[in-house]
Protein backbone atom coordinates (compact mmCIF):
# COMPACT_ATOMS: atom_id res chain seq x y z
CA UNK A 1 0.00 0.00 0.00
CA UNK A 2 1.57 3.55 -1.24
CA UNK A 3 1.83 6.13 1.30
CA UNK A 4 0.45 9.37 -0.01
CA UNK A 5 0.91 12.32 1.52
CA UNK A 6 -2.16 13.49 3.93
CA UNK A 7 -1.52 17.42 2.88
CA UNK A 8 -2.35 17.33 -0.68
CA UNK A 9 -4.59 16.91 -3.06
CA UNK A 10 -5.13 14.41 -6.08
CA UNK A 11 -6.59 13.81 -8.85
CA UNK A 12 -8.08 10.85 -10.60
CA UNK A 13 -5.29 11.52 -13.51
CA UNK A 14 -2.30 10.83 -10.50
CA UNK A 15 -1.80 14.58 -10.55
CA UNK A 16 -1.17 16.01 -6.98
CA UNK A 17 -1.37 19.62 -5.86
CA UNK A 18 -0.33 21.47 -2.69
CA UNK A 19 -2.51 24.31 -0.59
CA UNK A 20 0.36 26.87 -1.04
CA UNK A 21 0.04 29.66 -3.09
CA UNK A 22 1.46 29.44 -5.57
CA UNK A 23 0.13 26.02 -6.05
CA UNK A 24 2.80 23.27 -6.91
CA UNK A 25 1.83 20.56 -9.09
CA UNK A 26 3.50 16.79 -9.58
CA UNK A 27 2.48 13.35 -10.72
CA UNK A 28 1.85 10.56 -7.61
CA UNK A 29 3.79 7.56 -6.60
CA UNK A 30 1.08 5.58 -8.49
CA UNK A 31 1.76 7.22 -11.73
CA UNK A 32 5.33 7.10 -11.94
CA UNK A 33 5.83 3.53 -10.95
CA UNK A 34 2.90 3.39 -13.91
CA UNK A 35 5.31 4.84 -16.01
CA UNK A 36 8.50 3.38 -15.93
CA UNK A 37 11.28 5.25 -16.23
CA UNK A 38 10.30 8.66 -17.44
CA UNK A 39 13.20 10.01 -20.23
CA UNK A 40 11.21 13.12 -21.02
CA UNK A 41 9.20 16.01 -19.82
CA UNK A 42 6.86 18.51 -21.47
CA UNK A 43 5.56 20.91 -18.89
CA UNK A 44 3.54 24.51 -19.86
CA UNK A 45 5.06 27.67 -20.60
CA UNK A 46 5.62 30.22 -17.86
CA UNK A 47 3.10 32.87 -18.35
CA UNK A 48 0.21 29.92 -19.68
CA UNK A 49 -3.23 29.97 -18.92
CA UNK A 50 -4.43 26.05 -17.80
CA UNK A 51 -7.67 24.52 -17.21
CA UNK A 52 -8.57 22.47 -14.52
CA UNK A 53 -8.94 18.42 -16.43
CA UNK A 54 -6.88 20.08 -19.60
CA UNK A 55 -4.04 18.53 -20.67
CA UNK A 56 -1.16 21.01 -20.09
CA UNK A 57 2.03 18.54 -21.04
CA UNK A 58 3.35 14.94 -21.51
CA UNK A 59 5.66 12.87 -19.50
CA UNK A 60 7.27 10.12 -21.77
CA UNK A 61 8.80 6.95 -20.29
CA UNK A 62 11.53 4.38 -22.07
CA UNK A 63 8.08 2.64 -23.50
CA UNK A 64 5.41 5.17 -23.80
CA UNK A 65 3.65 8.71 -23.57
CA UNK A 66 1.45 9.96 -21.22
CA UNK A 67 -0.56 13.01 -21.47
CA UNK A 68 -0.28 15.37 -18.60
CA UNK A 69 -3.54 17.21 -17.07
CA UNK A 70 -3.54 20.12 -14.89
CA UNK A 71 -5.61 19.43 -11.62
CA UNK A 72 -6.54 23.24 -11.83
CA UNK A 73 -6.94 26.10 -13.29
CA UNK A 74 -4.99 29.58 -13.17
CA UNK A 75 -1.89 30.79 -14.45
CA UNK A 76 1.84 28.69 -14.92
CA UNK A 77 4.19 31.10 -12.85
CA UNK A 78 7.56 27.86 -12.60
CA UNK A 79 8.21 24.79 -14.33
CA UNK A 80 10.78 22.39 -12.77
CA UNK A 81 14.18 22.60 -15.10
CA UNK A 82 15.95 20.42 -12.55
CA UNK A 83 12.99 17.56 -13.46
CA UNK A 84 13.18 18.79 -16.85
CA UNK A 85 16.72 17.95 -17.09
CA UNK A 86 16.63 15.16 -15.45
CA UNK A 87 13.36 13.43 -15.51
CA UNK A 88 14.54 10.72 -13.32
CA UNK A 89 13.62 12.99 -10.17
CA UNK A 90 9.94 12.02 -11.31
CA UNK A 91 10.81 8.22 -10.51
CA UNK A 92 12.98 8.99 -7.49
CA UNK A 93 10.65 11.95 -5.90
CA UNK A 94 7.95 12.21 -7.37
CA UNK A 95 6.22 13.85 -4.41
CA UNK A 96 9.38 16.08 -3.75
CA UNK A 97 12.24 16.86 -5.74
CA UNK A 98 10.14 15.69 -8.93
CA UNK A 99 7.35 18.24 -8.52
CA UNK A 100 6.32 19.46 -12.18
CA UNK A 101 5.01 23.17 -12.20
CA UNK A 102 3.94 26.06 -10.39
CA UNK A 103 0.22 27.98 -10.55
CA UNK A 104 -1.29 30.99 -9.49
CA UNK A 105 -4.87 29.11 -8.77
CA UNK A 106 -8.18 30.65 -9.85
CA UNK A 107 -10.22 27.39 -9.40
CA UNK A 108 -9.61 23.79 -8.53
CA UNK A 109 -11.10 20.68 -10.15
CA UNK A 110 -12.65 18.16 -8.37
CA UNK A 111 -9.98 16.65 -6.44
CA UNK A 112 -9.80 13.39 -3.68
CA UNK A 113 -8.04 13.33 -0.33
CA UNK A 114 -5.04 11.09 0.14
CA UNK A 115 -7.32 8.39 1.58
CA UNK A 116 -9.79 9.38 -1.11
CA UNK A 117 -7.21 8.12 -3.88
CA UNK A 118 -5.20 5.56 -1.78
CA UNK A 119 -8.81 4.12 -1.57
CA UNK A 120 -8.96 4.37 -5.59
CA UNK A 121 -5.22 4.14 -6.88
CA UNK A 122 -3.52 2.90 -3.83
CA UNK B 1 -9.82 -13.49 -27.81
CA UNK B 2 -7.37 -15.88 -26.55
CA UNK B 3 -5.28 -15.65 -23.35
CA UNK B 4 -1.81 -14.95 -23.52
CA UNK B 5 0.46 -18.09 -23.03
CA UNK B 6 2.68 -18.64 -19.78
CA UNK B 7 6.28 -19.44 -20.47
CA UNK B 8 7.33 -22.51 -17.40
CA UNK B 9 9.47 -19.53 -15.90
CA UNK B 10 6.09 -17.47 -15.40
CA UNK B 11 5.80 -18.05 -11.74
CA UNK B 12 9.51 -16.73 -11.55
CA UNK B 13 8.49 -13.34 -12.96
CA UNK B 14 5.48 -12.69 -10.79
CA UNK B 15 7.68 -13.76 -7.51
CA UNK B 16 10.45 -11.56 -8.87
CA UNK B 17 7.73 -8.82 -8.96
CA UNK B 18 7.68 -8.19 -13.06
CA UNK B 19 5.55 -5.95 -14.76
CA UNK B 20 3.97 -8.34 -17.58
CA UNK B 21 2.66 -7.58 -20.84
CA UNK B 22 1.37 -9.42 -24.01
CA UNK B 23 3.84 -10.05 -26.71
CA UNK B 24 3.42 -12.28 -29.34
CA UNK B 25 0.53 -13.95 -27.70
CA UNK B 26 2.51 -15.09 -24.58
CA UNK B 27 2.48 -13.48 -21.34
CA UNK B 28 6.06 -11.78 -20.69
CA UNK B 29 8.27 -9.97 -18.30
CA UNK B 30 8.10 -6.53 -19.65
CA UNK B 31 10.46 -5.45 -16.69
CA UNK B 32 11.59 -6.38 -12.80
CA UNK B 33 12.30 -3.19 -11.43
CA UNK B 34 13.68 -0.53 -14.01
CA UNK B 35 13.82 -0.22 -17.91
CA UNK B 36 17.42 1.68 -17.71
CA UNK B 37 18.65 -0.19 -14.64
CA UNK B 38 17.90 -3.36 -16.20
CA UNK B 39 19.77 -1.66 -20.06
CA UNK B 40 22.64 -0.68 -18.08
CA UNK B 41 22.82 -3.77 -16.21
CA UNK B 42 23.26 -5.46 -19.41
CA UNK B 43 26.36 -3.23 -21.49
CA UNK B 44 28.04 -2.98 -17.84
CA UNK B 45 27.67 -6.77 -16.51
CA UNK B 46 25.14 -9.13 -17.56
CA UNK B 47 21.13 -9.28 -17.90
CA UNK B 48 19.38 -12.90 -17.68
CA UNK B 49 16.21 -13.02 -20.29
CA UNK B 50 13.49 -15.68 -20.25
CA UNK B 51 12.74 -16.28 -24.50
CA UNK B 52 11.11 -19.43 -23.72
CA UNK B 53 8.24 -17.41 -26.06
CA UNK B 54 10.47 -18.27 -29.20
CA UNK B 55 9.57 -20.62 -31.55
CA UNK B 56 11.58 -23.97 -31.75
CA UNK B 57 11.41 -26.09 -34.82
CA UNK B 58 14.08 -28.76 -35.71
CA UNK B 59 14.35 -30.80 -39.18
CA UNK B 60 15.51 -33.98 -39.47
CA UNK B 61 16.75 -36.58 -41.74
CA UNK B 62 18.99 -36.98 -44.80
CA UNK B 63 17.46 -34.48 -46.60
CA UNK B 64 17.17 -32.05 -44.01
CA UNK B 65 19.64 -29.42 -45.35
CA UNK B 66 18.32 -29.47 -48.66
CA UNK B 67 14.97 -29.17 -47.75
CA UNK B 68 15.72 -25.95 -45.56
CA UNK B 69 17.71 -24.50 -48.75
CA UNK B 70 14.21 -24.86 -50.42
CA UNK B 71 12.26 -23.16 -47.89
CA UNK B 72 14.70 -20.26 -46.81
CA UNK B 73 16.26 -16.99 -48.50
CA UNK B 74 19.65 -18.54 -47.21
CA UNK B 75 21.71 -22.09 -47.08
CA UNK B 76 21.39 -23.73 -44.37
CA UNK B 77 23.20 -26.91 -46.07
CA UNK B 78 26.48 -24.64 -45.76
CA UNK B 79 26.33 -24.32 -42.20
CA UNK B 80 28.97 -26.70 -40.47
CA UNK B 81 28.04 -28.71 -37.65
CA UNK B 82 28.32 -26.63 -34.53
CA UNK B 83 27.74 -22.83 -36.15
CA UNK B 84 24.87 -21.46 -36.79
CA UNK B 85 23.42 -18.74 -39.25
CA UNK B 86 20.74 -15.60 -39.54
CA UNK B 87 18.02 -15.94 -41.93
CA UNK B 88 14.49 -15.35 -43.23
CA UNK B 89 11.76 -16.85 -44.24
CA UNK B 90 9.99 -15.28 -47.35
CA UNK B 91 6.42 -15.68 -49.39
CA UNK B 92 6.65 -16.64 -52.72
CA UNK B 93 6.02 -12.35 -53.42
CA UNK B 94 9.52 -12.25 -51.66
CA UNK B 95 7.62 -10.44 -48.28
CA UNK B 96 9.29 -11.56 -44.94
CA UNK B 97 7.67 -14.18 -42.73
CA UNK B 98 9.66 -14.44 -40.53
CA UNK B 99 13.63 -13.80 -39.48
CA UNK B 100 14.98 -16.40 -38.07
CA UNK B 101 18.53 -18.48 -36.59
CA UNK B 102 19.45 -21.38 -37.99
CA UNK B 103 21.35 -23.76 -35.84
CA UNK B 104 23.22 -27.43 -37.65
CA UNK B 105 22.63 -29.66 -34.70
CA UNK B 106 24.04 -32.40 -36.76
CA UNK B 107 24.38 -33.70 -40.20
CA UNK B 108 20.99 -34.18 -40.78
CA UNK B 109 19.72 -32.37 -38.07
CA UNK B 110 18.86 -28.75 -38.22
CA UNK B 111 17.05 -25.95 -35.38
CA UNK B 112 15.20 -23.37 -36.84
CA UNK B 113 14.80 -20.79 -33.67
CA UNK B 114 11.22 -18.53 -34.62
CA UNK B 115 9.70 -15.00 -33.44
CA UNK B 116 7.10 -16.29 -30.72
CA UNK B 117 4.38 -14.36 -32.61
CA UNK B 118 5.59 -16.27 -35.96
CA UNK B 119 6.22 -19.59 -34.55
CA UNK B 120 3.05 -21.67 -35.45
CA UNK B 121 3.19 -20.39 -39.17
CA UNK B 122 7.09 -20.98 -39.72
CA UNK B 123 6.16 -24.32 -38.62
CA UNK B 124 3.15 -24.49 -40.66
CA UNK B 125 5.59 -23.69 -43.88
CA UNK B 126 8.87 -25.48 -42.96
CA UNK B 127 5.77 -28.73 -43.15
CA UNK B 128 4.64 -27.98 -46.35
CA UNK B 129 7.76 -26.77 -48.11
CA UNK B 130 9.81 -30.14 -46.76
CA UNK B 131 7.00 -32.28 -48.62
CA UNK B 132 8.80 -34.34 -50.78
CA UNK B 133 12.16 -34.63 -49.09
CA UNK B 134 13.36 -36.96 -46.91
CA UNK B 135 13.11 -34.58 -43.61
CA UNK B 136 10.52 -34.71 -40.69
CA UNK B 137 9.70 -31.32 -39.08
CA UNK B 138 9.01 -31.35 -35.32
CA UNK B 139 8.23 -28.41 -33.98
CA UNK B 140 9.52 -28.56 -30.42
CA UNK B 141 8.37 -25.04 -29.07
CA UNK B 142 6.37 -26.34 -25.95
CA UNK B 143 9.02 -28.84 -24.58
CA UNK B 144 11.59 -26.12 -25.02
CA UNK B 145 12.66 -23.11 -22.77
CA UNK B 146 15.34 -20.38 -23.76
CA UNK B 147 17.00 -18.47 -21.18
CA UNK B 148 19.60 -15.72 -22.80
CA UNK B 149 22.51 -14.95 -20.09
CA UNK B 150 23.81 -11.56 -21.83
CA UNK B 151 26.57 -9.01 -20.93
CA UNK B 152 30.14 -8.74 -20.27
CA UNK B 153 29.99 -11.26 -17.34
CA UNK B 154 27.84 -13.53 -19.35
CA UNK B 155 31.04 -15.72 -20.34
CA UNK B 156 32.04 -16.09 -16.58
CA UNK B 157 28.29 -16.31 -14.76
CA UNK B 158 28.12 -19.44 -16.72
CA UNK B 159 31.09 -20.75 -17.05
CA UNK B 160 31.02 -20.67 -12.94
CA UNK B 161 27.80 -22.90 -13.09
CA UNK B 162 29.44 -25.29 -16.11
CA UNK B 163 30.59 -28.95 -15.65
CA UNK B 164 34.61 -28.46 -15.67
CA UNK B 165 34.53 -30.99 -18.91
CA UNK B 166 32.59 -28.53 -20.63
CA UNK B 167 34.06 -25.17 -19.26
CA UNK B 168 36.74 -24.92 -22.53
CA UNK B 169 34.29 -25.75 -24.96
CA UNK B 170 32.11 -22.83 -23.34
CA UNK B 171 34.71 -20.44 -23.01
CA UNK B 172 35.97 -21.11 -26.56
CA UNK B 173 33.39 -20.63 -28.54
CA UNK B 174 32.61 -18.69 -31.11
CA UNK B 175 30.02 -15.91 -32.21
CA UNK B 176 27.12 -17.75 -33.75
CA UNK B 177 28.34 -21.22 -32.60
CA UNK B 178 27.00 -23.62 -30.38
CA UNK B 179 27.89 -26.59 -28.02
CA UNK B 180 26.48 -28.98 -25.63
CA UNK B 181 27.37 -28.54 -21.79
CA UNK B 182 25.87 -29.80 -19.16
CA UNK B 183 24.98 -26.33 -16.96
CA UNK B 184 24.38 -26.73 -13.17
CA UNK B 185 23.88 -30.56 -13.82
CA UNK B 186 21.19 -29.84 -16.86
CA UNK B 187 21.93 -30.87 -20.63
CA UNK B 188 21.84 -27.75 -22.54
CA UNK B 189 22.58 -26.69 -26.21
CA UNK B 190 24.74 -23.63 -25.65
CA UNK B 191 24.89 -20.75 -28.03
CA UNK B 192 26.77 -17.90 -28.27
CA UNK B 193 24.02 -15.96 -29.96
CA UNK B 194 21.97 -12.75 -28.79
CA UNK B 195 20.36 -9.84 -29.10
CA UNK B 196 21.79 -7.41 -27.42
CA UNK B 197 24.78 -5.82 -29.00
CA UNK B 198 26.43 -7.71 -26.24
CA UNK B 199 28.74 -10.74 -25.95
CA UNK B 200 26.25 -13.19 -24.11
CA UNK B 201 24.80 -16.99 -24.53
CA UNK B 202 21.25 -18.41 -25.27
CA UNK B 203 20.99 -21.64 -23.15
CA UNK B 204 18.38 -24.22 -24.73
CA UNK B 205 16.32 -26.82 -22.12
CA UNK B 206 14.17 -29.13 -21.55
CA UNK B 207 10.80 -26.97 -20.10
CA UNK B 208 11.08 -29.00 -16.95
CA UNK B 209 14.67 -27.78 -16.11
CA UNK B 210 13.39 -23.97 -16.75
CA UNK B 211 12.88 -23.29 -13.09
CA UNK B 212 16.02 -24.64 -11.51
CA UNK B 213 18.45 -23.02 -14.08
CA UNK B 214 16.70 -20.14 -14.53
CA UNK B 215 17.88 -19.86 -10.22
CA UNK B 216 21.18 -21.39 -10.46
CA UNK B 217 22.24 -18.44 -12.98
CA UNK B 218 20.36 -15.37 -11.14
CA UNK B 219 22.55 -16.98 -8.12
CA UNK B 220 25.55 -17.76 -9.66
CA UNK B 221 25.52 -14.13 -11.32
CA UNK B 222 24.74 -12.16 -8.48
CA UNK B 223 28.06 -10.81 -7.44
CA UNK B 224 28.67 -10.06 -11.09
CA UNK B 225 25.57 -7.39 -11.07
CA UNK B 226 23.37 -9.72 -12.97
CA UNK B 227 20.39 -8.75 -12.46
CA UNK B 228 16.70 -10.33 -14.29
CA UNK B 229 15.84 -8.09 -17.29
CA UNK B 230 12.70 -7.75 -19.24
CA UNK B 231 11.34 -7.02 -23.27
CA UNK B 232 11.64 -3.23 -22.51
CA UNK B 233 15.63 -3.43 -21.98
CA UNK B 234 15.49 -5.93 -24.71
CA UNK B 235 14.42 -4.09 -27.57
CA UNK B 236 16.01 -0.72 -26.21
CA UNK B 237 19.38 -2.89 -26.60
CA UNK B 238 18.46 -4.57 -29.99
CA UNK B 239 17.91 -0.75 -31.17
CA UNK B 240 20.93 0.88 -29.80
CA UNK B 241 22.57 -2.46 -31.67
CA UNK B 242 20.60 -1.71 -35.36
CA UNK B 243 18.89 -5.00 -35.03
CA UNK B 244 15.59 -5.14 -36.62
CA UNK B 245 11.92 -6.54 -35.26
CA UNK B 246 9.94 -8.71 -36.74
CA UNK B 247 7.11 -6.53 -36.93
CA UNK B 248 8.37 -3.05 -37.21
CA UNK B 249 11.83 -3.03 -39.57
CA UNK B 250 10.50 -6.68 -40.78
CA UNK B 251 6.72 -7.32 -41.56
CA UNK B 252 4.96 -8.92 -44.82
CA UNK B 253 5.28 -5.62 -46.84
CA UNK B 254 9.32 -5.58 -46.58
CA UNK B 255 11.43 -7.30 -48.53
CA UNK B 256 15.10 -8.40 -47.01
CA UNK B 257 16.41 -5.34 -49.43
CA UNK B 258 14.72 -2.66 -47.91
CA UNK B 259 15.92 -3.69 -44.41
CA UNK B 260 18.95 -3.84 -45.48
CA UNK B 261 19.80 -7.72 -45.12
CA UNK B 262 20.16 -8.56 -48.88
CA UNK B 263 23.12 -10.29 -48.19
CA UNK B 264 21.26 -13.02 -46.08
CA UNK B 265 19.18 -13.54 -49.35
CA UNK B 266 21.60 -16.22 -51.51
CA UNK B 267 20.62 -15.73 -55.16
CA UNK B 268 23.80 -17.58 -55.67
CA UNK B 269 23.04 -20.91 -54.03
CA UNK B 270 23.35 -23.69 -56.54
CA UNK B 271 22.45 -27.17 -56.49
CA UNK B 272 25.30 -29.94 -56.72
CA UNK B 273 25.40 -29.82 -60.55
CA UNK B 274 26.01 -26.02 -60.59
CA UNK B 275 21.88 -25.02 -61.28
CA UNK B 276 20.78 -22.32 -59.56
CA UNK B 277 18.87 -23.77 -56.43
CA UNK B 278 14.73 -22.90 -56.77
CA UNK B 279 13.78 -21.70 -53.22
CA UNK B 280 10.37 -19.79 -52.08
CA UNK B 281 10.35 -16.77 -52.98
CA UNK B 282 13.33 -16.72 -55.38
CA UNK B 283 11.54 -15.40 -58.48
CA UNK B 284 10.57 -12.13 -56.67
CA UNK B 285 13.45 -11.36 -54.94
CA UNK B 286 16.16 -11.61 -57.58
CA UNK B 287 13.67 -9.12 -59.48
CA UNK B 288 14.31 -7.06 -56.36
CA UNK B 289 17.78 -7.34 -55.93
CA UNK B 290 18.40 -5.79 -59.38
CA UNK B 291 16.09 -2.68 -59.12
CA UNK B 292 16.76 -0.16 -56.27
CA UNK B 293 14.13 -0.37 -53.71
CA UNK B 294 11.32 2.46 -53.04
CA UNK B 295 12.62 3.35 -49.37
CA UNK B 296 15.23 1.44 -47.34
CA UNK B 297 16.26 1.20 -43.48
CA UNK B 298 18.18 3.91 -42.13
CA UNK B 299 19.09 5.16 -38.57
CA UNK B 300 17.96 8.34 -37.00
CA UNK B 301 19.93 10.10 -34.51
CA UNK B 302 17.64 13.02 -32.82
CA UNK B 303 19.25 16.42 -32.56
CA UNK B 304 16.99 16.96 -29.23
CA UNK B 305 15.56 15.14 -26.56
CA UNK B 306 12.14 13.67 -27.72
CA UNK B 307 12.27 10.52 -28.42
CA UNK B 308 10.60 9.37 -31.98
CA UNK B 309 7.95 6.58 -31.84
CA UNK B 310 7.03 3.82 -34.05
CA UNK B 311 4.77 5.29 -36.73
CA UNK B 312 6.07 8.91 -36.41
CA UNK B 313 6.25 10.49 -39.84
CA UNK B 314 10.16 10.95 -40.76
CA UNK B 315 9.47 14.50 -42.84
CA UNK B 316 11.64 17.14 -44.34
CA UNK B 317 12.80 19.62 -41.94
CA UNK B 318 10.13 22.91 -42.87
CA UNK B 319 10.30 26.48 -43.14
CA UNK B 320 11.40 27.85 -39.70
CA UNK B 321 11.59 24.41 -37.71
CA UNK B 322 8.21 23.27 -39.11
CA UNK B 323 7.25 19.84 -40.61
CA UNK B 324 7.55 19.54 -43.93
CA UNK B 325 6.89 16.97 -46.55
CA UNK B 326 6.96 13.43 -45.72
CA UNK B 327 9.65 11.26 -46.60
CA UNK B 328 9.20 7.66 -44.66
CA UNK B 329 7.65 6.38 -41.44
CA UNK B 330 9.86 5.62 -37.80
CA UNK B 331 9.71 1.88 -37.27
CA UNK B 332 11.18 1.93 -33.79
CA UNK B 333 12.18 4.45 -31.57
CA UNK B 334 13.55 5.13 -27.88
CA UNK B 335 15.54 7.46 -25.96
CA UNK B 336 19.51 5.31 -26.06
CA UNK B 337 20.09 4.70 -22.42
CA UNK B 338 23.60 4.49 -23.41
CA UNK B 339 24.09 7.45 -25.60
CA UNK B 340 21.76 9.61 -24.27
CA UNK B 341 19.98 10.56 -27.41
CA UNK B 342 17.20 9.68 -28.97
CA UNK B 343 17.54 7.29 -31.45
CA UNK B 344 15.10 5.66 -34.56
CA UNK B 345 15.10 3.45 -37.27
CA UNK B 346 13.30 4.12 -40.02
CA UNK B 347 12.21 3.72 -43.98
CA UNK B 348 12.93 6.60 -45.94
CA UNK B 349 12.87 7.12 -49.54
CA UNK B 350 16.23 6.47 -51.19
CA UNK B 351 17.24 10.01 -52.11
CA UNK B 352 17.30 11.24 -48.14
CA UNK B 353 18.62 8.10 -46.81
CA UNK B 354 22.46 9.15 -47.01
CA UNK B 355 24.13 9.46 -43.47
CA UNK B 356 24.66 13.21 -42.57
CA UNK B 357 20.84 13.93 -43.71
CA UNK B 358 19.18 16.13 -41.64
CA UNK B 359 15.52 15.29 -41.43
CA UNK B 360 12.65 15.54 -38.90
CA UNK B 361 9.99 13.43 -37.03
CA UNK B 362 6.40 14.45 -36.47
CA UNK B 363 6.28 14.18 -33.23
CA UNK B 364 2.90 14.97 -32.84
CA UNK B 365 2.56 18.01 -34.54
CA UNK B 366 6.13 19.01 -33.88
CA UNK B 367 8.92 18.87 -35.94
CA UNK B 368 12.07 17.50 -34.27
CA UNK B 369 15.25 17.73 -35.84
CA UNK B 370 16.95 13.92 -36.68
CA UNK B 371 20.27 13.23 -38.82
CA UNK B 372 20.67 10.08 -40.19
CA UNK B 373 23.12 8.00 -39.37
CA UNK B 374 25.01 4.25 -39.87
CA UNK B 375 23.70 1.79 -38.25
CA UNK B 376 24.01 0.24 -35.26
CA UNK B 377 24.35 3.19 -33.17
CA UNK B 378 26.23 1.21 -30.39
CA UNK B 379 29.00 -1.41 -31.12
CA UNK B 380 31.12 -3.04 -27.82
CA UNK B 381 34.49 -2.01 -27.52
Amino acid sequence: MADFPAALHYSAEHEWVDDASPATVGVTSVAADALGDVVYLELPEVGATIEAGSVVGEIESTKSVSELYSPVSGTVVEVNDAAVEDPALVNSDPFGAGWLFKVDVTSRGALLSAEEYAAEAG
Amino acid sequence: MTEDRKTPLHDEHVALGATLTGFGGWLMPLRYTSDLAEHRAVRSAAGLFDLSHMGEIHLTGPQAGAALDRALVGRASAIGVGRARYSMICAPDGAVLDDLIVYRLADEHFLVVANAGNAVRVSAALIERAEGFDAVVDDRSDATALIAVQGPRAEDVLASLTAPDDVGTVRAMKYYAWASATVTGIEALVARTGYTGEDGFELFVPAERAVELWRALLAAGQDDGLVPAGLSARDSLRLEAGMPLYGHELDETTTPFEAGLGRVVKLDKTADDGAPLPFVGREALEARAHSAPARVLVGLRGEGRRPARAGHDVVRRGLEGGVGAVVGAVTSGLPSPTLGYPVAMAYVTPEVSAPGTELAVDVRGRAEPFVVVDLPFYQRA
